[in-house]
């Protein structure tokens, strides 16, 4: 095995450190966390391999294939936008969130407020959506994606955006908090916004695969990793932006429903008795 | 509530006009795809058809056109080069003295710097042929956002190239400006090197 293909293709920095920053500051807070609060093994499991996942595909020679294979960076936005950030957000890191904020709110003070403000305005449901899927339309869009595919400001900018999105959306899904006792978004409303994101990136998917032109021709400007047909590549990277996160939608609605079921509680006497009288 | 969305939406919008007229709020109008600030300046060591090694400075002032292909392209880089030849050869003759194309073969393995020279020259006497060993072009290639990458070989050691096909195009300062795209018709890229080539001497 050549073990090189493990180094960065375009080294980053700044990407570097904000992954060590992320791993170990859940391990600090794991080990400063009391036994009942941890984490189990499984959830610390999925962090980490959500986390790996992406850091792979920005820090290894898969991002080379990324930039010069439609189909491959297609793969590389589904683990950045949704595998990743999906299996993060699922391993419920809500713990270690908590302990950082008791760690941290005091020393932000006054800029908590707009931080949060942002966080709130960014998690709406429907601004949550629309940028969900949004994201995935404006990198896409052929002028758009050529540029960012050129430049590489605008390449990380891209990258970094889909991830950062990505957790956001995904966290939304599957906050662990229960609608019932906490402001966390309802289950049915979760469940709408998982159809309402997966629809247009299937619409948008389908549009590739049966595009008979050449939809992005950056790959064929810039060079492709290896000779492969056009054609190919796009129909390929078509089928990747439509079935995959259609897919995921649904198994976060199974997930979701599973939840319901669990949580499913009595509904409060007094709300029972109202609408008993007419 | 009800606000709310109209509202992002706008927010949306209006970002996406800014950032297309960032695109497009070009004072001259240009054919080919303008890459201010998108690509790093030229930059390269390579060697060159006569075997001397040489800069992006020996060329400095002049407009330079870089492409990257190899002398056994069956189709792209021969179309490159002739529709190439044929725009420079429509500009006003003093201002063709001001362009110079650099084809950089990515194929070092088969392309020795005399049969880079005997290509080169085949099309436009004018061209620059240039190469290097495959790191070196590997570098290069990065810099500039692309790459090229081989097939296997056949049982006659024949094998596929591919890689980029637009011509990057660079003012006398080395700054990287215009990106001519393929399908570019010759009669557009003159326009544009006429009018970067006339900018170069104003």
């Amino acid at each position: 095995m050549n073990w090189n293909l493990l180094l960065p293709y375009d080294f980053s920095p700044l990407t570097i450190l904000a992954y060590l920053l992320v791993a170990s500051g859940y391990i600090v807070a794991l080990k400063a966390l009391p036994g009942d609060e941890k984490p189990g093994p499984v959830r610390i499991f999925a962090f980490f391999l959500g986390l790996l996942l992406c850091y792979a595909v920005m820090q290894t020679w898969f991002d080379y294939y990324s930039q010069y294979m439609f189909f491959i960076h297609r793969g590389q936005h589904l683990i950045l936008h949704h595998l990743g950030p999906m299996l993060i957000a699922l391993s419920n890191p809500l713990p270690i969130l908590r302990y950082w904020h008791r760690q941290l709110a005091p020393a932000m003070g006054i800029w908590a407020l707009p931080v949060r403000w942002g966080y709130n305005i960014v998690q709406q449901p429907f601004i949550a959506a629309f940028l969900f899927a949004g994201l995935v339309y404006f990198w896409l869009w052929p002028p758009v994606h050529f540029n960012a595919m050129l430049s590489r400001d605008l390449y990380w900018v891209m990258n970094w955006s889909m991830l950062l999105d990505g957790l956001l959306f995904w966290w939304l899904i599957f906050d662990s908090r229960s609608p019932h006792d906490t402001p966390s978004l309802g289950y049915g409303k979760r469940i709408l916004l998982l159809v309402l994101v997966a629809v247009p990136q299937m619409v948008l998917g389908a549009w590739i695969v049966f595009n008979r032109g050449m939809v992005y021709d950056v790959y064929e400007v810039c060079g492709r990793a290896w000779p492969m047909s056009p054609a190919d590549d796009q129909l390929i990277g078509g089928i990747l932006t439509w079935i995959p996160p259609a897919m995921m939608s649904v198994v976060g609605i199974l997930i979701l429903i599973g939840r319901a079921m669990k949580d499913d509680r009595p509904r409060p006497r007094h709300r029972l008795a109202e609408e008993l009288t007419p | 509530m009800t606000f709310r969305i109209p509202f992002a939406r706008s927010l949306v919008i209006s970002g996406l006009v800014l950032l297309l007229t960032g695109c497009l709020g070009e004072e001259q109008a240009w054919n080919a795809k303008t890459i201010d600030g998108m690509l790093p300046d030229l930059e390269f060591t390579l060697t060159r058809s006569d075997g001397e090694t040489v800069t992006a400075e020996e060329y400095k002032g002049q407009v330079r056109l870089m492409f990257f292909g190899f002398t056994n392209c069956p189709d792209v880089c021969p179309a490159t080069m002739a529709k190439l030849t044929q725009a420079i050869k429509a500009m006003p003759e003093e201002l063709q003295e001001e362009v110079t194309p650099l084809f950089v073969s990515v194929d070092p393995n088969r392309d020795t710097p005399e049969r880079l020279g005997e290509y080169v020259n085949f099309f436009y006497d004018r061209t620059v042929g240039l190469t290097a060993d495959e790191p070196t072009l590997r570098k290069l290639a990065k810099r500039y956002r692309t790459t090229f990458g081989y097939d296997e070989p056949d049982e006659r050691g024949n094998y596929n190239v591919s890689h980029s096909a637009a011509i990057y195009v660079f003012d006398g300062n080395g700054n990287a400006r215009l990106l001519l795209r393929p399908d570019l018709p010759t009669d557009q890229i003159t326009q544009d090197l006429v009018q970067l080539a006339g900018q170069a001497r104003s």
